[in-house]
């Protein structure tokens, strides 16, 4: 079985993987980890970064979900990354994309991506045809307390009690726009490989209702809320994450 | 010439061709009717089809619009055989699929191949005790009609999973196959190469939608 230190310094060493330590003054650190560098007296401690890691889910001749005539969920699920990227980058937060282009890229380097970046947020982006509103999954593995190595498939179960903590702030921002939010635990891939608070934000049309009006998946104004909502919660969440 | 004991030998041995020509004839006749018998007894299609008297069973009929599970009750009779009662069952909840006001619309005429169990050892289920495995054969024609996305493919597969556990509780842990193979997703979300754990259903997501804004 392939293992991951969690929370280690620098990379996290995957048996049979990769292994690299980054810039120590650029280390963040994961929740309860002491602090990486023995700072000298005159140097004040660095507060540890925070990275917004996004997904952009499938790619290449993985298409995804058909959305409409001629849009697939690839393409969909890139143009909200980026656009999530820029309005996150605006807000002096930095984003690390697990890919940029259209391209094949397996569940396991997304997680490796994720976990190399030793993210404060993970977001998996993913669009769907199916349903209404903005849907929000957290992992569905049975919460487990953080050790020093963690099972590579269930990674994820040190981390979903903040996953869930992390759902439950974009739900507010979400719910602040009126856009309608569902909440769910799901088992899809790279989630549950992921050493960070993750969260699977799965946009669906906008079913007309009392307040809202119809709008597909593709509409500028819907996917400017929806990120903008987000962004503000990962803003709140910056401050939150260390708690 | 041919002498008196050549013929009572030939007359003989003609009457002892003609009685084990009648022997042979006999025995095959008996062969016959014993491997007529033996099919008859035989379990096949036509047997799995003996239903008893209507039973309610209850179907978790699962809604897009707000991620939930609805229960319907309906009254079906079923086979004797429990794995055909399985089949049956998770056939009946494909149908609600099927319905026009289905909210939770699949277009497949039949979903389900086969549903096998295995015996789970104690102490190995969720609950530390014995209980069942439910295989679920999943056809291709479902993962064709299933919509593809994270919230779908969920819903499909915990609909299934309660519907399994609520009419046959001894199911704790429910595992697909796709036309009898391992397969990756069921339509490229929902991961179907883990094994399920009956109360996952439970974990089903609930509707959180702001007051006033519609479905």
């Amino acid at each position: 079985m392939r293992w991951i230190e969690a929370a280690a310094l620098g990379m996290a060493a995957v048996a049979g993987g990769w292994q690299q330590a980054p810039p120590p003054v650029q280390l963040p650190q994961g929740p309860g980890v002491p602090p990486a560098v023995a700072t000298s007296p005159a140097t004040a401690v660095q507060p540890p970064r925070f990275v917004v890691v996004v997904d952009a889910a499938h790619g290449g001749s993985d298409t995804g979900a058909r959305i409409g005539s001629g849009v697939v969920e690839k393409d969909i699920t890139l143009g909200l990354a980026g656009r999530l990227r820029s309005t996150l980058r605006a807000r002096g937060i930095d984003v690390v994309m697990t890919r940029q282009a259209d391209m094949n890229l397996a569940p396991v380097n997304r997680a490796e991506t994720a976990n190399h970046a030793q993210g404060g947020a993970c977001l998996t982006i993913h669009a769907t045809a199916t349903g209404s509103g903005v849907h929000l999954f957290t992992s569905s593995l049975t919460p487990t307390a953080n050790a020093r190595f963690l099972p590579w498939p269930t990674a994820q179960s040190a981390y979903v009690t903040q996953s869930l903590k992390l759902e439950s702030e974009i739900d507010s921002a979400l719910a602040h726009t009126e856009i309608p939010v569902t909440l769910g635990r799901a088992s899809v891939e790279p989630m549950d490989s992921m050493t960070c608070p993750e969260v699977a934000v799965e946009m669906a049309p906008l079913v007309a209702g009392h307040v809202t009006g119809a709008k597909p998946v593709t509409d500028a104004g819907y996917q400017k809320a929806v990120v903008d909502a987000i962004a503000a919660a990962l803003e709140q969440w910056r401050s939150d994450w260390k708690e | 010439m041919i002498s008196k004991f050549q013929k009572y030998l030939f007359f003989a041995m003609l009457v002892a061709c003609v009685a084990m020509a009648a022997f042979l004839i006999r025995l095959r006749n008996r062969a016959q009717d014993r491997l007529q018998a033996q099919a008859a007894s035989a379990p096949t299609e036509i047997a799995e089809t003996a239903t008893s008297a209507p039973k309610t069973v209850t179907l978790y009929v699962p809604n897009d619009l707000d991620d939930s599970l609805t229960a319907q009750e309906k009254s079906l009779s079923l086979p004797a055989d429990r794995n055909a009662q399985a089949r049956v069952i998770l056939e009946s909840l494909m149908e609600a699929y099927r319905t026009p006001d289905s909210t939770h619309p699949m277009n497949v005429a039949s979903g389900i191949n086969d549903v096998y169990f295995l015996a789970v050892p104690e102490g190995k289920d969720a609950t530390g005790g014995a209980g069942q495995m439910a295989v679920v054969d999943l056809s291709g024609a479902l993962t064709q009609a299933q919509p593809s996305g994270i919230e779908p493919e969920t819903l499909t597969l915990l609909s299934m999973m309660a519907t399994l556990h609520a009419n046959l509780p001894a199911v704790t842990q429910v595992h697909f196959l796709v036309d009898g193979q391992p397969r990756e997703t069921l339509a490229g979300h929902a991961d179907l190469t883990r094994t399920y754990l009956a109360s996952d259903a439970d974990q089903r997501p609930s509707p959180s939608v702001p007051a006033g804004a519609g479905q």
